[in-house]
């Protein structure tokens, strides 16, 4: 180290380094710094005693504010359900008709439904409710368990062939692979199933009448003499112009051979029963704006 | 007023000062310093969690990740999934609103390592499981804007043809062993079996897994196709299972709308 020297012009020390005659000056901290450190020191005392801050060995300090995160949350659930009780007990406890007379539990219907519907419905039957291949449209109105508000409640809750233990339950039958019918007999059925919802079909009078037989003794059980379906058995109607996964020659062929199983998921854990309601009422709108 | 309560302390800057002066020219010290000034975050903030009692809540009941839940979750971070889905409900009110009860410590006990993650390009998945049906998740995975238009999430549809590969099963487990997780010699064993009995309902092998890992576990045809065990099955496996491993959190917080 060398001997001190001052910088004649700015008056401060030098570090003692010196490169082709340029010195580096040791010019002070300034004192704003030093004021920022003291406080920010000063800051981290005070906030040490306020809030949970430092680990002991099988614990840590809780602060004197008592600030806990857990507890925070579950008092903004509290008050946030408590502000919604009186809109929210209505939609859990009045029957849909009611509702549908009160325009302020309509509003606030009007208000929730679209996001509840946006995160957990839309993923399936589509954010115009439309439906596709696979998953049912919620606005042609036609509906495998029944359209009524009570209905929709329960299919909201329990799902269909979900985990859920009350979860509604059925099931396509894979006639081709388990042998009941022969590919031939598929085809005919599929031509005859096509006739019933006036799809153009070229098939013979006798072949159609053939279908009809094997209809008989093999889809009738669930989907109906009249093949309108029985909702009790969530079998759908096969008269109409709606098909979940299709109406053509092929997609119908793979249901009847291979069989069809679709899966609602239950949100009895997910969503409130005033939730479940709003979604209920607000898809039962867009089944009646779009024209049913 | 500043300086006099300053006043005290001033040996104490002043002393400060020099050995910063003097250590700043010895690059060995200045070194030495940074590590150990660096070093007291890590000892005094990380450390003790690993003493401190209620740093992970108990839960005896806490379900194991299957062998092929585990593979699922394996190719989970094998596919960056992590980049853009975070696994953890925070304590914020839109969170819990959105997602469910915010998430525990305990649900991440057996993940190594841990997803948590910190960003969201797409939805939380710490719950996600069972909130779509199989189906759905395998078609969301081979075309996500075929069911979500709007989706900007990365196709693959590769899975659905490639084979899992489940020689590798025992000793992953294992490894799993040996950071914590309270795998069984049988389960161990097993492993490679298990995985393909997850998949294929009603066989001896799926008896083995409801045996090993309770009979809550999910056996099903995750990926739709019962002839063959893919990548698919095991990822699918693992989405279904996320937020299921404890019912904790729905145990221990207030439902809402239910005051």
């Amino acid at each position: 180290m060398s001997v001190k020297e001052r910088d004649p012009l700015s008056g401060h020390e030098t570090t003692g380094h010196e490169w082709n005659g340029i010195t580096e000056l040791n010019t002070r901290v300034p004192r704003a710094v030093w004021f920022f450190i003291a406080v920010t020191h000063i800051w981290a005392l005070v906030y040490w005693v306020l809030m949970p801050a430092w680990p002991l060995v099988t614990t840590y300090t809780k602060g004197l504010l008592g600030y806990d995160d857990r507890e925070r949350i579950k008092q903004q659930v509290l008050t946030a359900d408590a502000e919604q009780a009186e809109w929210t007990r209505a939609l859990a406890t009045l029957p849909a008709e009611e509702i549908r007379q009160d325009a302020v539990l309509m509003a606030r219907v009007e208000q929730t439904a679209p996001a509840l519907y946006g995160d957990s419905c839309a993923a399936c039957h589509g954010s115009d409710a439309a439906g596709g291949p696979g998953f049912p449209s919620l606005v042609d109105g036609a509906w495998l368990w029944g359209g009524d508000a009570g209905t929709i409640m329960e299919t909201l809750r329990v799902g269909i062939n979900a985990p859920h233990p009350e979860s509604r339950w059925a099931q396509m039958l894979a006639f081709g692979e388990t042998g009941i019918l022969t590919r031939p007999q598929i085809r005919t059925v599929v031509d005859y199933v096509q006739s019933l919802s006036g799809l153009d079909t070229e098939a013979a009078p006798d072949r159609l009448a053939e279908g009809e037989t094997i209809f008989a003794e093999n889809c009738a059980s669930c989907h109906g003499e009249n093949a309108k379906g029985i909702q009790e058995l969530g079998a759908p109607n096969l008269t109409d112009d709606f098909w979940i996964y299709g109406g053509d020659d092929a997609s119908m062929f793979t249901t009847i051979n291979l069989g069809r199983q679709g899966w609602m998921p239950a949100w009895e854990d997910r969503l409130t029963v005033a939730e479940r309601m709003a979604l209920t009422l607000y898809i039962q709108d867009l089944g009646a704006e779009q024209g049913e | 007023m500043f300086r006099t309560l300053l006043k005290p302390f001033t040996r104490f800057f002043e002393f400060h000062a020099k050995t910063h002066y003097r250590a700043e020219r010895h690059s060995m010290a200045l070194s030495v310093g940074i590590i150990l000034a660096a070093g007291v975050g890590g000892f005094i903030e990380i450390a003790p969690l690993f003493t401190i009692d209620d740093t992970v809540e108990a839960d005896p009941d806490m379900r194991l990740y299957t062998p092929l839940e585990q593979a699922g979750r394996d190719i989970y971070i094998r596919e960056g999934c992590y980049a853009c889905h975070s696994q953890m409900i925070r304590t914020l009110q839109d969170d819990v609103d959105r997602y469910g009860p915010y998430s525990l410590a305990v649900e991440s006990k057996y993940d190594h390592p841990m997803l948590w993650g910190s960003k969201r390009t797409g939805p939380d998945l710490a719950r996600v499981g069972e909130k779509y049906s199989d189906d759905w998740q395998v078609r969301h995975l081979v075309d996500p804007r075929a069911l979500v238009p709007e989706s900007v999430m990365p196709q693959y549809a590769f899975l659905l043809d490639t084979a899992l590969e489940t020689d590798s099963l025992p000793g992953r487990l294992a490894a799993l062993r040996a950071v914590g997780v309270p795998y069984t010699d049988d389960q161990i064993g097993s492993a490679a079996s298990d995985a393909l009995g997850q998949a294929l309902p009603d066989t001896e092998r799926a008896d083995g897994v409801l045996d090993r890992y309770g009979d809550e576990t999910n056996v099903r045809i995750f990926d739709g196709r019962s002839d063959r065990l893919t990548e698919m099955d095991a990822l699918v496996a693992y989405l279904q299972i996320l937020g299921g491993l404890t019912d904790l959190p729905t145990k221990t917080q207030p439902a809402r709308g239910e005051e």
